[in-house]
């Protein structure tokens, strides 16, 4: 029953992002509003309920089936994929690694920048 | 004598969603078995595998995509609530965030900017047409909000899913290696980097090196899905006017 009520506050949450989105024409897609919202109502709250937070580690735990089929897609796309198979491959080989050095490059160095001088230090509690 | 033959079977069956649905499931079982028998190599990331397999199957037996997606839909249906889900890790590292948000604030927009830029750049460099331009733009972001995106900056948002989950399974594999190279060994940047660039795929991943690393790749997915939907956009309207295409 846990899980059930988890999962239908998830689709609850979306069906609201959705609705909001389309009713304020925000270029937002409604499945990240509802996340908003359910961060929002958790802050609000000051903890997650059981629910919601076993719903979420089944359904983020096994996040890569989610896509699978999409993946399976390709096939779809085979003609287009071939077509353009240089920029395509080249474009998004090249950028993805290109952000990944990069914005693990700026978040070292800015964390040191920024790093405050806390008490806290690796290892320690909470 | 009538007896219906295999294929009469399948032909039944390829048109109801239990078989597409079957399938996807016992295909990503295999592939998931497969992935800790090589002791979770990333090059044998079950979505690459899984993926395989059932092209390999459909094309075999000469199955449509969209027969196929008739139950494969349940499972993409799913990755929506996924979305919203991500809110409660995100709730559970925000002591960690608060701490951090400064350094993960500019990392996420330069991050999100980067991945963006880069892709419409170098597929313009390489030329791409203007429609691969739009649908490898928002490749970064995880898939639901990538295909809306696409969809609004003139892309195809099925074949923006494709690139996502292949952009995501490039990131999973090269991510570690990579971080390696670069002498990057902070957890907490890994994940942020693993997140921005590599969405679902690259979590999944990152959950595997370390839980720290998970939630900040976690984290980092859904705040730049959010980044991604409000920056993207303009950013291709800036760069339409700056180099016209």
């Amino acid at each position: 029953m846990q899980f059930l009520n988890g999962i239908t506050l998830l689709l609850v949450y979306q069906l609201i992002g959705e609705i909001t989105v389309r009713l304020l024409g925000v270029p937002i897609p409604g499945p990240v509003l509802g996340m908003v919202m359910l961060f929002v109502t958790l802050m609000i709250r000051g903890k997650a309920p059981e629910s919601v937070d076993q719903a979420s580690t089944a359904l983020l735990s096994h996040l890569s089936l989610l896509f699978v089929p999409a993946g399976v897609g390709m096939m779809a796309h085979f003609g287009r994929i071939a077509d353009e198979w240089v920029p395509i491959t080249l474009a998004l080989l090249l950028s993805t690694v290109i952000t990944m050095v990069a914005t693990a490059l700026i978040m070292q160095v800015t964390t040191r920048w920024f790093a405050k001088p806390l008490a806290e230090k690796e290892g320690g509690d909470e | 004598m009538n007896e219906p033959g295999l294929k009469d079977i399948w032909v039944y069956l390829s048109t109801s969603p239990l078989l597409g649905l079957t399938i996807t499931l016992v295909a990503y079982g295999l592939a998931y078995r497969l992935y800790l028998k090589t002791n979770s190599n990333p090059l044998a990331n079950p979505v690459v595998t899984s993926v395989a397999m059932l092209i390999i199957l459909l094309l075999a037996t000469g199955t449509s995509y969209s027969d196929y997606f008739e139950g494969g839909q349940f499972v993409h249906f799913l990755l929506g609530p996924a979305t919203v889900a991500l809110a409660v890790p995100l709730y559970q590292q925000f002591s960690r965030l608060r701490q951090l948000w400064l350094p993960v604030t500019i990392s996420l927009f330069c991050g999100v900017v980067i991945a963006a830029g880069s892709s419409i750049g170098l597929a313009r460099l390489l030329g791409g047409s203007p429609e691969i331009q739009m649908s490898l733009a928002p490749k970064s972001a995880t898939a639901p909000v990538a295909m809306g995106i696409s969809e609004k900056i003139g892309g195809l948002p099925s074949l923006t899913a494709v690139l996502v989950v292949i952009t995501g399974i490039t990131g999973a594999v090269l991510g570690t290696k990579l971080f390696e190279w670069i002498r990057v060994r902070d957890d907490t940047a890994k994940g942020i980097a693993m997140g921005v660039a590599a969405h679902g795929i690259g979590t999944a991943r990152a959950f595997q090196v370390s839980s720290q690393m998970g939630a900040f790749s976690g984290l980092a997915m859904a705040l730049s899905a959010f980044a991604t939907a409000l920056l993207v956009p303009w950013l291709v309207d800036l760069l339409e006017a700056w180099i016209p295409a």
